[in-house]
């Protein structure tokens, strides 16, 4: 049985539903319904075989592969997939997140009906999962490439699928722009390899790995972190995700945000611990420093957003960063020869992955649920959502509790595992290298803290108080399907928070199957009650001890109250402000929530600030009729990155069109000097 | 059985002395302003008087609001039983963990500050926004300050923290003693005391604290100020136990716990000597100058990491 579905039917079962799935919402593309219910189902079905298929393949003693020869046609194309224990980690992670997005789907396409193509979007959808399936099973360098672009350009359409909307349109163009320049590293990073290995096959270049001299790895490294960086979204090569995350679709938002981007992760693994096993110590530094600088910015950045999407993409460039403190500590351990710690480190790296893919879409699709029923994603015109929309805003507070790393929910604990893991690096490594650890611990407690300003800010000013607008004085719950799909991500957070024990331990598995690592013992061990411990003893911790003594002692409070007082009235009273009667005005908006800390941060954040006043007699100007005060952040990367780059190669493309006379003589002779260069260089 | 009553001790020790370190500022502030001063049991009686009244509660409030005060009494409670008052040797490797502990704290924040949200008044907002922020700024010390005392016992249990800090000798204790100059500034921010805010007064245009929880009344009431006082000795127990763990019971014998009751109790009312004596002679710093204040707490305590 178990082999049945793991051999090439399982996995071709599992690739052809979601091609049948995108195919069959084409051709309904005339029904609204047909065509959203057809992608959408069969986009579950497939998910859930991929959630089945993933964790037999954990388990698994040898790891399943599939070739497909075509090597008569193309001989350097085998097209070949290899599903070890990560890829098989990656393929849970992505179909248990697109399950639940696709159940969510189903209610919340309904809104698009009669106003966009439904069949298109059900089409692009399921290409998208079986594109993200494909990347993280290829086992060859060129079909990961194709893998990696039926992805890329699968999710380009979704972002532009509400075309109407030009910022959509504009968004979707970075995105495309930037995720291309994101490939040609990838494409030069393999490239090289190929050139020093002459293979395509990861384990051919694994196996050849020492025939690439230093020099070169080191710009097979230098490229790939650009490359797969930029789909990961660090800081600087992440301007195009604040805008085409969510300009998609919310569900696909969701797959974006808490999957898509984690595929660049999984490459940087694959290839830094995997493939190549000796590395110099400078890589993992590089990663770590990259990681805190991402997530402290990343989330300096959520907080000055009043998109409620584009807040949401910021925190997953925040948690992109924590992982990369994960892998980047893997990294460092590795070279430093300590395996353990190194598996310590991965671990911490793949939990936050599948926490951050867990609550990231939660959180994603209750703001979509926001959206949808107020038509907009400006976070100062709600307000008073959780009496209106009660369950979606009980979700969206879990998510935000587990975001914001507080016990027991999930994100506490893959930020313990990733905090233990650095506090290893302090403890181990000599000092140059540990100051850098020390840093990293610094930024990720002041992440934490920010994150918790952050979603205080954002459930307060989305759910809280008086509404700010009619649209939110008049939204209504989410449909039924939507609410399961949240229902069963904010369950998820919870479990994965409460059996962490478990999950890491499983996680361990998949980490000891990557590159040296079968070797290294676990640095931790878990105790019944979940209790994980860390480091022969440094550090303990145990999530449903922490859940039941919160539970018990609430439980007490709540009823030693309740019995001794019971004779006390509750009256329902308005707000009381200074004798003012309350109205919205009254209350904070959002920006001004975050003001104090854009203020304390202005070193980095840059805000901008304009007023103006416009006088009802513009000749004496004393009485003001209206005063605007608009404030920004101006933002630096445009700034001082890609405009000045944007600039010199306009310029460099104008000094190039100078031989581009128009004069067929010249070109003529510049093919003859071409073919001349070329001769006499064959020659010598 | 003796254990049975410790675990009691353990767990009780701090809500129920919590009221009494709040009385002991107030009267030694008292003394120091010339004043008689309320008796030392006031907020006892405070508590007591506000669990009879009625409550008010805003037509605009959620079940959060609701909820809150229940939420961080209990975070309290759970925190205030993992942490070492009197004696180093009941660790539990459930809760007694730094990150834990920080953790826990935060979520309290959590609720407090959207509960100040959820009314709808402009005071309760602000007094979220300036809790938060800094709340996240004070992080970095606290965690940074206990990590360096966790790195030098080489664990992060705060109660073998303790253990191993109090058979230290007194020459390698420099990082200690760095590490607590950061963790006294965060217990003065994370407890909204002079000079990051002003914890008696219910109208000043700067207040962070009294200004979220402006809306509360009656027995809620009464839980959040309760909930405020074991904060407040939580982060003493951890002061005088982390970074001073002199005369902690390390075994149940009767006359290392009262030595340790009594050691306690001499180290509590220095910390609240100490508060009250800084409340009396500094003023409240401007909102703008805190985060200075608070990255000086971060700087200590890295500096107290490299001195490891």
């Amino acid at each position: 049985m178990i082999e049945a579905i793991l051999s090439s039917y399982g996995f071709g079962a599992l690739i052809a539903s979601f091609a049948i799935g995108a195919v069959g919402a084409l051709a309904l593309r005339k029904s609204d319904t047909a065509a959203n219910v057809w992608s959408n189902a069969f986009a579950v079905l497939g998910s859930a075989w991929g959630i089945v298929y993933a964790l037999l393949a954990v388990t698994a003693v040898s790891a399943p592969e599939y070739i497909v020869d075509a090597s008569a046609a193309f001989p350097l194309l085998s097209v070949s997939f290899h599903i070890d224990k990560l890829s098989a980690f990656f393929i849970f992670v992505i179909s248990l997140i697109a399950f639940l997005c696709s159940i969510y789907g189903m209610g919340y396409v309904r809104h698009f009906y009669k106003k966009y193509n439904i069949g298109s979007l059900g089409f692009f959808y399921n290409f998208f999962i079986a594109g993200m399936l494909l990347v993280v099973s290829a086992s060859n360098a060129l079909v990961f490439l194709i893998a990696w672009e039926i992805m890329s350009v699968a999710s380009y359409f979704l972002v532009v699928y509400e075309r109407n909307d030009h910022r959509n349109v504009r968004a979707g163009f970075l995105y495309f722009v930037m995720t291309h320049i994101g490939t040609a590293f990838i494409l030069l990073a393999f490239l090289v390899m190929y050139k020093f290995t002459g293979s395509f096959q990861f384990a051919a270049i694994a196996h050849n790995i020492a025939s690439i001299p230093p020099f070169a790895a080191s710009v097979v490294f230098v490229l790939a972190l650009a490359g797969f960086g930029t789909k990961a979204g660090i800081i600087p090569l992440h301007i195009w995700l604040p805008d085409a995350h969510p300009a998609a679709p919310s569900h696909v938002s969701a797959l974006m945000s808490g999957v898509m981007i984690k595929t660049g992760i999984y490459m940087m693994i694959k290839i830094f611990l995997d493939v190549f096993t000796d590395i110099p110590l400078w890589w993992g530094l590089t990663v770590l420093v990259l990681g805190a600088v991402s997530s402290l910015l990343g989330v300096l950045y959520a907080l000055t957003e009043h998109d409620l999407k584009r807040l949401l993409a910021y925190h997953s460039i925040e948690n992109i960063g924590i992982i990369l403190l994960g892998v980047g500590s893997a990294m460092v351990f590795s070279s430093s020869g300590m395996l353990p710690l190194a598996a310590l480190g991965i671990v911490a790296a793949l939990f936050h992955t599948l926490n951050h893919a867990t609550f990231k879409s939660l959180l994603f699709l209750s703001a979509g649920a926001v959206v949808s029923a107020t038509h907009t994603r400006n976070i100062e015109e709600y307000g008073g959502l959780i009496k209106r929309m009660p369950q979606t805003a009980f979700f969206f507070l879990i998510g935000s509790m587990a975001i914001s790393a507080l016990p027991p929910f999930n994100g506490f604990f893959s930020e313990w595992l990733t905090f233990q893991a650095l506090f290893g690096g302090i403890l181990a490594l000599p000092s140059a290298a540990s100051w850098i650890f020390v840093l990293a611990v610094g930024a990720l407690a002041l992440t934490g803290g920010l994150a918790l300003a952050c979603f205080v800010k954002a459930v307060g000013a989305v759910f809280l108080a008086r509404p700010r607008s009619e649209e939110a004085r008049h939204a209504k719950e989410s449909s039924f399907s939507m609410r399961t799909g949240m229902a069963f991500l904010a369950l998820l957070a919870l479990v994965f928070g409460v059996f962490s024990g478990s999950v890491s331990l499983t996680i361990g598995r998949v980490a000891r199957d990557i590159g040296k690592f079968g070797a290294a013992e676990l640095p931790f061990a878990v105790s019944p009650l979940e209790q994980i411990s860390v480091q022969n003893g440094f550090a303990s911790a145990s999530a449903p001890a922490i859940a039941m003594m919160f539970i018990v002692a609430a439980c007490i409070a709540a009823l030693g109250l309740r019995a001794a007082y019971r004779k006390q009235k509750v009256v329902i009273g308005e707000t009381w402000d200074c004798g003012t009667p309350p109205t919205s005005r009254a209350e904070i908006t959002a920006t001004a929530f975050s003001r104090s800390i854009i203020m304390i941060f202005k070193g980095i954040l840059k805000p901008t600030k304009q007023t103006g006043i416009e006088y009802r007699d513009a000749t004496a100007r004393y009485f003001p009729k209206a005063r605007t005060i608009t404030l920004g952040i101006s933002d630096i990367y445009r700034a001082y990155l890609y405009e000045p780059l944007q600039v010199a190669l306009t310029k460099f493309s104008e000094r190039v069109k100078t031989i581009q006379s128009g004069n067929i003589n010249a070109y003529v002779l510049y093919i003859f000097v071409a073919l001349l260069v070329l001769l006499v260089y064959v020659i010598l | 059985m003796t254990l049975g009553i410790l675990w009691t001790m353990q767990i009780l020790c701090i809500p129920a002395l919590s009221p009494l370190i709040i009385g002991v500022i107030r009267k030694i502030k008292a003394v120091l302003q010339n004043r008689k001063g309320a008796s030392v049991l006031q907020p006892y009686r405070d508590i007591w008087k506000l669990l009879h009244k009625d409550e008010v509660i805003s037509a605009d409030a959620s079940w959060i609001f609701r909820f809150a005060p229940l939420a961080i009494f209990a975070i309290t409670l759970v925190v205030g039983a993992s942490v070492p008052v009197f004696a180093s040797f009941m660790a539990n490797g459930f809760t007694s963990d730094i990150l834990v502990i920080v953790y826990l704290m935060a979520a309290a924040t959590f609720f407090v500050a959207l509960a100040g949200m959820d009314t709808g008044s402009a005071f309760g907002g602000f007094g979220s926004s300036r809790e938060v922020t800094v709340a996240a700024l004070a992080e970095g010390g606290l965690l940074f300050s206990l990590l360096t005392v966790a790195l030098m016992s080489g664990t992060s249990n705060v109660f073998r923290v303790a253990e191993t800090i109090a058979s230290a000798e007194l020459t390698s204790m420099l990082p200690a003693f760095f590490a607590f100059a950061g963790f006294f500034i965060v217990l003065l921010a994370e407890n909204k005391r002079f000079p990051f805010d002003n914890p008696s007064t219910h109208l000043e245009l700067t207040m962070i604290h009294e200004a979220m929880i402006l809306e509360y009344s009656g027995k809620r009431l009464a839980l959040i100020e309760w909930a405020s006082a074991n904060k407040l000795m939580i982060f003493i127990a951890l002061g005088a136990n982390l970074f001073f763990p002199w005369g902690i019971a390390h075994d149940a014998s009767m006359v290392a716990l009262a030595g340790a009751l009594v050691a306690f109790a001499i180290k509590a009312l220095a910390f609240c000597a100490s508060i009250a004596v800084v409340e009396s002679v500094i003023a409240k710093l401007r909102f703008f100058r805190l985060p200075d204040v608070l990255f000086v707490s971060f700087i200590l305590s890295v500096i107290a990491i490299g001195l490891i």
